[in-house]
């Protein structure tokens, strides 16, 4: 059980609700559905799901996703010791023996070969087949399935599969209302919201361009940091610079723009 | 002799007998010239003026360069001090001493202004270096004998100077004087429209030396500007500020997009991009907040407060936005004095408009009017707690025009000094007008819409050249006309593509070799064909020890598709009517089967592909001749095309290529091939240097580069080895026997593509 108490979200998360999302998650956790949550990077998936876990007391284990990761990453593989050989179970297997929550981040990243190993998890079955150890695991009935990915960027050979879209429940994420995204900087840094109201004004400006020459706007994080520098005694305009322009892009003109987005709000 | 002195007054005889001259003309002016210049002078400095006002008047070019000596001289000296006259007149001797002495009194007349522009002396060493630069080049002598010729544009240019020097440095008027000299030096007339300022490209060149912030180079950053800050989007139309020298242009915007001028120089410590941003925030400003009221019953001077008013109005709210555009605007705000103008005399609405609108945006403003106070006071106190409207502007304004009405308002003299506030927009789109006028003839003519002339074709596109003389673009040199190409029997192609049967049969088997190519090896796999020996070696390593080995040690093969899209660019100039060395057929024939077998292939490779022609008959007349598109699929109508093939005229190839170009561009292909057929070196009628087009061609290639298109060029011409490397590098296959060439060509795409 000290296995499972490591994974636990000990300190509850900050996190501000924008609509009815919380108890929508907890009612598709009562239900053990899958759930999938989708928005562009930096908008508060991750935080949603650390928070969810905290307030469901479950343990939670994350997996962020990339294109060299293969299914015996996931599910676990025989390693090779003085003995002759041992099997280590996976995170995604960890998962399904001790109850977790287990989001695999950013999960177009992965192969899509290797997305394919949850499926008999995601529905009713909810089992684990480990082929090469010949064991198949039931899940235990705290285990839930969390994805997350984000649409905007990816091309278009990352998509997923209907055949795994379909296994989810969703939700879809975007940056916050300016004034809750206000709200959020405030918390999060602890600065003013006259301050905060400020930067997300800012952040409005960058993702107006989005498609523009932008693949991204600037997320709610890259605000937090800004409004972190300046908390910690950082101008404004220089926070703004260094933590919210010179990150997402390398196009002049759009650095001009923003710089001037800067000058302009901060008068 | 005598009735003349007899009007210069005692104190001034002895400077008027120094003077010596008996122009009657300027014996009229002399005692007022001379009392300025000895206001102004000091003791040497009228001596050097008497004397050389003297010297003007024996020149023998009549009493006009004295004249304007004698009135100008003063001023110039207050602009620049006396240490310049020297070089001055050393300039006037040149001149004097070459055949244009024509050009001597608009050199004179200039010169306040200039003065004026370059203050220093440095600044007019050089200019005048720049002067006579241009008088010694374009100067011309017959025979070599001796000069006999007046350049034809250095008057012109000394008529110029004042706008020339408003919107170019030094080095911007070198820039363009040099370009006059180089291009239109044996033609005097053109010369003359260049030097005055009156050609296309005289102004092209002015625009491209011009210092200060161009709109066309910021574009895409005042685009974003309105679309990231302001959510608003418009096209941005620049209008020339350059030449309107009376009446100078005000931004607007209508239905077809924001009037903006097309250069702004820096000002009052504001950048020319800020400018720009400020003149944008104000026009957003208007149609997010104005409404447009209706303008017939009230009165003109109204309508002006209500114009100060609201756009007073619409930036406080955009300054609510964005606070950070208050420095911006107050940078460029006039702050009109007090006490600045004649209220007995003079009409001073617009400066009192002026002063309440920099009261109402400046809060540490130094005016004590009552009034003034009083209503900016009310309109902070409108503002305070609302939005406003356009109709509570017009309120305020028609009770302040009352309130402060004088009785000097209807003169005719306006007071204007410090009440132009240019960033702001002419307001049109503010005022309804119920009736257009009150004329009577206006209700009888109906609007008259021009019927507009038929588009034939598509509009020419420019290109620059590229000039290896000076190392610079000519800008918007060459006009491309594209059309399409005239269509004829689609059968003939089928007959050739029968006739090389036997080559198709050959191709077709490289083709199918082809398909199924470019093998990607996948490394890193659990599974995979082969054992990966780089990595397993890696994974037993780590094995031995004790690390984690890694298991993927195999790796395997994957078919990549092609990715390529292809132009082929055909050159149809008039040499290809000749006949191919030791064949029947012309070069024309030949070049025809090549492009069918060519287009062939591609068809059955499954490339995207398109094929065009060119000729040009002067740098006004590049036809772009399009046979085939990228979404046009290999048939008849192409074939058609492809069999009507004329040739005629030269080839300009650089244009052609660039655009050619900017199709290739826009295909989503990983590689861009550009295949350039031709039979002889880019040459054009109106291009004297043969090395020029070539040099051209040669950028042009260098461009393709950038823009990722590889360009390759298949000649025909024997003897192209001295040009053609030059051009393409080492990109081109040379065809010396012709007759191959239907073989030659696919089978080269094929070799460049596998």
């Amino acid at each position: 059980m000290d296995n499972k108490e490591q994974y636990k979200v000990h300190k509850e998360p900050f996190y501000q609700a924008q609509g009815d999302e919380i108890t929508l998650y907890e009612a598709a956790y009562r239900a053990r559905l899958p759930v999938m949550v989708k928005g562009p990077t930096g908008c508060g998936k991750s935080r949603f799901i650390e928070y969810m876990a905290w307030k469901l007391n479950k343990p939670l284990i994350t997996v962020a996703c990339n294109e060299d990761m293969t299914a015996s990453d996931l599910v676990g593989r025989y390693l090779l010791d003085a003995n002759g050989t041992r099997w280590l179970d996976g995170p995604l297997t960890i998962a399904a023996r001790i109850g977790a929550i287990c989001y695999l981040d950013e999960i177009v990243e992965a192969r899509q070969d290797t997305t394919v190993v949850i499926h008999p998890l995601t529905d009713h079955r909810r089992t684990l087949p480990l082929d090469k150890k010949g064991e198949l695991i039931e899940a235990h009935p705290d285990f839930q399935m969390v994805i997350s990915y984000n649409p905007g960027y990816q091309s278009l050979m990352k998509d997923l599969k209907q055949s795994t879209k379909q296994r989810f429940t969703a939700f879809e994420f975007d940056y916050p209302d300016a004034k809750i995204e206000a709200e959020i900087l405030s918390k999060e840094a602890g600065i003013e919201l006259g301050l905060s109201s400020q930067l997300v004004k800012i952040g409005q400006a960058a993702r107006n361009l989005k498609g523009h020459g932008l693949d991204e706007g600037i997320s709610t994080r890259l605000l937090v940091y800004a409004a972190t520098l300046i908390k910690g005694g950082v101008t404004p305009k220089a926070a703004c610079r260094m933590a919210m322009v010179r990150p997402i892009t390398d196009d002049a003109d759009i650095r001009d723009t923003l710089d001037h987005a800067i000058d302009a709000t901060f008068a | 002799m005598a009735t003349q002195t007899a009007t210069i007054p005692e104190d001034l005889q002895v400077y008027w007998s120094q003077l010596d001259c008996g122009f009657p003309r300027v014996a009229e002016v002399f005692p007022d010239c001379m009392r300025r210049a000895l206001a102004l002078l000091s003791g040497d400095g009228v001596a050097a003026y008497i004397e050389h006002a003297g010297f003007l008047g024996k020149m023998g070019r009549g009493d006009e360069p004295i004249l304007i000596f004698l009135e100008e001289w003063p001023e110039v000296v207050e602009q620049m001090g006396e240490e310049v006259l020297p070089d001055i007149m050393a300039f006037i001797r040149k001149m004097s001493k070459s055949p244009n002495s024509k050009a001597i009194a608009p050199f004179l007349q200039s010169l306040p202004v200039t003065a004026r522009r370059l203050h220093t002396r440095e600044l007019l060493c050089d200019y005048l270096a720049i002067a006579l630069e241009l008088m010694e080049r374009t100067t011309s002598s017959v025979h070599g004998i001796h000069q006999t010729f007046p350049s034809p544009g250095l008057p012109e240019m000394f008529i110029q100077a004042p706008v020339l020097l408003t919107q170019l440095s030094l080095a911007g008027l070198k820039n363009w004087v040099d370009y006059g000299v180089r291009y239109y030096n044996d033609h005097p007339d053109r010369q003359v429209d260049y030097f005055s300022l009156q050609s296309a490209d005289s102004k092209a060149v002015l625009q491209r030396e011009r210092h200060g912030t161009l709109l066309v180079d910021n574009n895409r950053k005042l685009t974003m500007y309105m679309r990231g800050l302001w959510q608003d989007e418009d096209m941005l139309i620049p209008y020339s500020s350059g030449f309107d020298e009376l009446r100078k242009p005000i931004p607007y915007y209508d239905k077809l997009g924001i009037r903006l001028p097309d250069v702004y120089d820096d000002a009052h410590g504001v950048t020319g991009i800020d400018r720009y941003r400020a003149t944008l925030a104000h026009i957003i400003a208007h149609r997010r907040w104005t409404q447009a009221v209706i303008a017939d019953n009230m009165s003109p001077f109204q309508r002006m407060a209500v114009e100060f008013l609201e756009d007073s109005r619409v930036e406080n709210l955009a300054m609510r936005e964005y606070p950070g555009l208050r420095r911006i605007f107050l940078a460029l705000h006039p702050a009109p004095a007090e006490n600045a103008c004649d209220v007995e005399n003079e009409s001073t609405v617009r400066h009192r408009l002026a002063m309440l609108s920099r009261a109402i945006l400046d809060a540490q403003h130094p005016y004590k009017n009552k009034l003034i106070l009083e209503y900016a006071q009310r309109f902070h106190a409108l503002m305070a707690n609302s939005e406003g409207s356009t109709q509570d502007m017009v309120d305020i304004a028609i009770s302040f025009i009352v309130k402060t009405r004088l009785p000097s308002d209807n003169f005719a003299a306006m007071h204007f000094k410090d009440t132009v506030i240019d960033y702001r927009d002419d307001n049109r789109q503010m005022w309804k007008f119920i009736e257009e006028g009150d004329e009577e003839e206006a209700f009888d003519e109906p609007r008259k819409i021009e019927p507009g002339d038929e588009v034939k074709g598509l509009p020419p596109r420019h290109y620059h050249e590229w000039d290896y003389n000076n190392q610079s673009y000519r800008p918007d040199w060459v006009s491309v006309y594209e059309g399409l190409h005239p269509s004829g029997n689609a059968a003939d192609i089928d007959r050739l593509l029968e006739k090389h049967a036997g080559l198709a049969k050959r191709l077709k088997k490289i083709l199918d070799l082809l398909k199924p190519q470019d093998k990607v090896r996948i490394r890193y796999q659990e599974e995979g064909s082969e054992l990966d020996l780089d990595v397993a070696i890696r994974s037993l390593i780590d094995y031995k020890s004790g690390a984690q080995p890694d298991p993927r040690i195999n790796m395997s093969h994957r078919n990549d598709g092609r990715s390529i899209a292809v132009m082929v660019l055909l050159d149809l100039s008039e040499s290809l009517n000749e006949k191919a060395a030791g064949s029947e057929q012309t070069i024309l024939e030949l070049s025809q089967e090549a492009v069918s077998l060519l287009g062939w292939a591609v068809e059955k490779l499954g490339d995207p592909f398109a094929i065009a022609g060119f000729h040009s008959n002067t740098r006004h007349d590049v036809r772009y001749l399009h046979i085939k598109g990228y979404s046009e699929k290999w048939d008849d109508t192409v074939k058609g095309r492809l069999a009507a093939m004329q040739a005629s005229y030269s080839t300009r190839m650089g244009a052609a290529m660039r655009h050619a170009a900017h199709y290739l561009e826009q295909q989503p292909a990983d590689k861009k091939l550009m295949l350039i057929l031709t039979d002889g070196q880019p040459s054009d009628i109106d291009s004297k240097d043969g090395e020029l087009l070539i040099a051209d061609a040669r950028q042009a290639v260098k461009e393709l580069d950038r823009q990722g298109i590889y360009s390759y060029c298949i000649n025909l011409d024997s003897k192209a080895d001295e040009y053609v490397a030059d051009i393409f590098g080492r990109q081109y296959t040379i065809i010396d026997k012709i007759e191959q060439l239907p073989q030659k060509l696919p089978e080269l795409f094929i070799s460049l593509t596998k």
